[in-house]
């Protein structure tokens, strides 16, 4: 049997990946899950895996651009042959026809709803299945999820949401009460009409899913905090008030490399991206008056730990060993109902920068 | 994706979305409305290239129609603005700003500091420069190193749709008299641009295209000539990185040099004449304060010290372009060859 490796796509706007570096052996065997190709695009690199096990047959040279679905390798599992294997190739690249970028965008493009009187950006992939909704932390948006959002949505419908005061979402945020925030997620499953759906919250946007858990267990099928908050006081204020205050690319960048263990993940593009979103009306309001909220004095104002062992839905908490922004001990000593994983080399974007492990991590908690 | 509209029309959605936002926001200049009394829409020339057009049906009588005397509108605008509206004054081409630069550099630029800091101008003065549309020595210039010369006045050049409407609304909420000067030949160009207002913060310069072995700065239209080369140059083996000033008071030195540092090489592209323009003082710059970066002589890439040109060959002769940009690369790319 020949797998095909393709070339991924990452996030809206990628139409094209450059193979930096293959991190496994033409010829080697790989287990499914292994990250074996180092993949580039113009705003960020990260590693692919395979989807089984097999044998690797390298089809992409490194520096070598390939249109997303292109094909870069094959993995077989099996007895086939190089004459077998040659031909599988050679009648993919004889049959493939990149997509045009206007249908890709078509294809993938996000929507927007009516959430309590406030319009929400929201953007869905894959069909069926328990659907899972993904709500990303602060200063963020659905492009965080870019690496996760096709694998974890292979089996079901999972909805990427930006949220209020964020991304392509309205920027009147109130006044950011915790209620509020969870009125609009119970809000968002209504107008997606969502009686009940798996939760997945990153950073702050993980405080939020445990706050709703706790308050609507009836509608959490299950829970992942990743690198949440509400499970302790401490965060770095330093990093809060810097995001929110920085106002230019050199002044942003130092804070933005605190989100990752390895800084040179942060590119002038991921910057940029980062500033459009900051300059827009209303977002540097937005962004104080949630930080007040939530964050005042360098502190996290909704600790929900002590309630973590009245929790009754399944929950998962992840976190990367380097984390610089909420501290990977507000993952030890959680109760015993709590499944907990500390991913190694992985700062607070743990979900970017160990893509695969966070992916495997979540869809077997899921199964 | 987000929504593609041209340079134009992200010109006109910042006006609209500013004067929406804030009352005190008023045009005036040469047929911006396009007679007295027209609706907006159907007769009405809303400017030369009909930027403005339907803002009179908007907003009535805060779009002006002024008569053909640029130093007594200029002067009201000014005026106006040290009063308490905040005017964006359109004065069709940067050609004919000679005739109102009494109230342009003697008033709008000295009142904040000869009035002990407490007096504030906030006028945007709107015009097009720049060669290519057949339109004679009179109508073609690129005079915005004579605005980046008076202290005094913010000086912007946009190059994408995503900045003009940006820095068009960082230019109308500003506190200080604002130039902007749009190139005619952009106005039909498509980029992304969001729906939402958003301003771009004066002298920070936007990386183009991120390159190792040559810095091209440039301006207005001459970033996409620039860019241009650089995908010529990509295929040669010669990776170019493309920085787009925006803004030239202020100017971000610190972007120009920390690329400088990098590749060690710098080409300069400016549409304006050659001599005492912003190719000389960005060279000027970096030979002062990035010298020792330098592998090669810093080459600037310009227009002859010519009018421009009437006859359509000549002027494509004279405006600089891609093969231009493209020679000026190899060049400072051949002189690490020497040396080595």
């Amino acid at each position: 049997m020949i797998h095909k490796l393709t070339m991924p796509k990452w996030g809206l706007s990628m139409t094209e990946g450059k193979v930096v570096a293959w991190l496994a052996e033409d010829g080697a065997e790989v287990d499914a899950g292994a990250e074996v190709v180092e993949i580039e695009t113009e705003k960020i690199a990260s590693g692919l895996e395979v989807p089984q096990r097999g044998i690797l047959r390298q089809v992409s040279k490194i520096g070598e651009m390939a249109p997303v679905g292109g094909l870069i390798g094959v993995i077989v599992d099996g007895g086939d042959s190089q004459a077998e294997i040659d031909a599988f190739v050679a009648e993919f690249q004889a049959s493939f026809v990149p997509e045009e970028a206007e249908e890709e965008s078509a294809s993938a493009e996000p929507e927007t709803i009516e959430v309590l009187g406030k319009t929400m950006r929201y953007l869905k992939r894959g069909e069926g299945g328990d659907p899972a909704i993904l709500f990303h932390g602060f200063g963020g948006d659905l492009n965080n999820w870019l690496f996760n959002h096709e694998v974890l949505a292979a089996n079901r419908a999972v909805y990427a949401v930006d949220r209020p005061g964020h991304g392509g979402s309205s920027k009147d945020v109130g006044s950011a009460t915790p209620d509020s925030f969870k009125d609009t997620l119970a809000g968002v499953m209504d107008a997606l009409d969502l009686p009940k759906a798996h939760l997945v919250g990153h950073s702050m946007g993980g405080g939020v899913s445990l706050d709703f858990a706790l308050a609507h267990p009836e509608r959490t099928l299950s829970l992942v905090l990743i690198a949440s908050t509400g499970l302790g006081p401490e965060i770095d204020g330093g990093y809060i008030d810097g995001f929110v205050t920085a106002g230019k690319r050199r002044d942003l960048k130092p804070h933005l490399e605190k989100l990752f263990a390895d800084p040179k993940l942060v590119t002038r593009q991921l910057i940029d991206d980062v500033l459009k979103y900051k300059r827009l009306d209303g977002v540097d309001l937005a962004l104080r008056t949630i930080a007040d909220q939530f964050f005042p004095e360098g502190q996290q104002a909704l600790i929900l730990r002590d309630q973590l062992s009245k929790l009754s839905v399944p929950t998962l908490v992840l976190w990367g060993a380097e984390d610089r922004i909420v501290p990977v001990s507000h993952a030890e000593g959680l109760p015993a109902n709590i499944e907990t994983r500390i991913l190694p080399g992985a700062g607070h974007m743990v979900q970017m920068e160990a893509a695969a492990q966070v992916n495997r991590a979540i869809t077997s908690f899921w199964e | 994706m987000g929504r593609k509209i041209t340079f134009q029309q992200a010109v006109t959605e910042a006006l609209v979305q500013e004067m929406e936002r804030d009352k005190s926001v008023v045009l005036m200049g040469e047929d911006v409305a396009g007679g007295s009394g027209a609706d907006g829409e159907m007769d009405a020339w809303g400017g030369p290239l009909g930027v403005t057009k339907g803002l009179w049906g908007k907003f009535g009588d805060r779009v002006l129609d002024t008569p053909i005397s640029e130093s007594a509108f200029v002067g009201t605008a000014i005026g106006a603005a040290t009063a308490g509206l905040r005017p964006v004054v359109e004065l069709m081409f940067v050609d004919f700003m000679g005739v109102c630069f009494d109230q342009i550099f003697n008033q709008a630029a000295k009142f904040r500091y000869m009035f002990g800091g407490r007096a504030r101008t906030p006028v945007v003065i709107r015009s097009m420069i720049g060669a290519g549309f057949r339109a004679a020595a009179q109508h073609s210039q690129c005079l915005y190193p004579v605005f980046t010369h008076i202290p005094g006045l913010k000086c912007v050049i946009p190059s994408t749709p995503y900045d003009a409407k940006g820095l068009l609304i960082q230019a109308i909420r500003d506190d200080d008299p604002v130039v902007v000067f749009e190139h005619k030949v952009l106005y039909t160009i498509e980029g992304e641009v969001p729906e939402e207002s958003y301003t771009i913060p004066f002298g920070e310069a936007n990386y183009v295209r991120e390159g190792d072995d040559v810095t091209i700065v440039a301006l207005g239209r001459m970033v996409h000539m620039s860019t241009e080369a650089a995908e010529i140059l990509m295929k040669e083996g010669i990776d170019c990185e493309v920085i787009d000033p925006r803004t030239t008071s202020p100017l971000d030195e610190d972007t120009i040099l920390e690329s400088v540092e990098k590749t060690g090489r710098l080409v300069v592209v400016d549409e304006a004449s050659p001599r005492c323009n912003m190719a000389t003082d960005i060279s000027a710059m970096v030979a002062q304060k990035g010298f020792d970066s330098l592998k090669a002589p810093i080459k600037m890439v310009t227009p002859p010290h010519t009018p421009v040109p009437f006859s359509p060959v000549l002027e494509d002769m004279y405006v600089p372009d891609a093969a231009k940009v493209a020679a000026a690369v190899r060049d400072v790319m051949g002189h690490k060859a020497q040396a080595a």
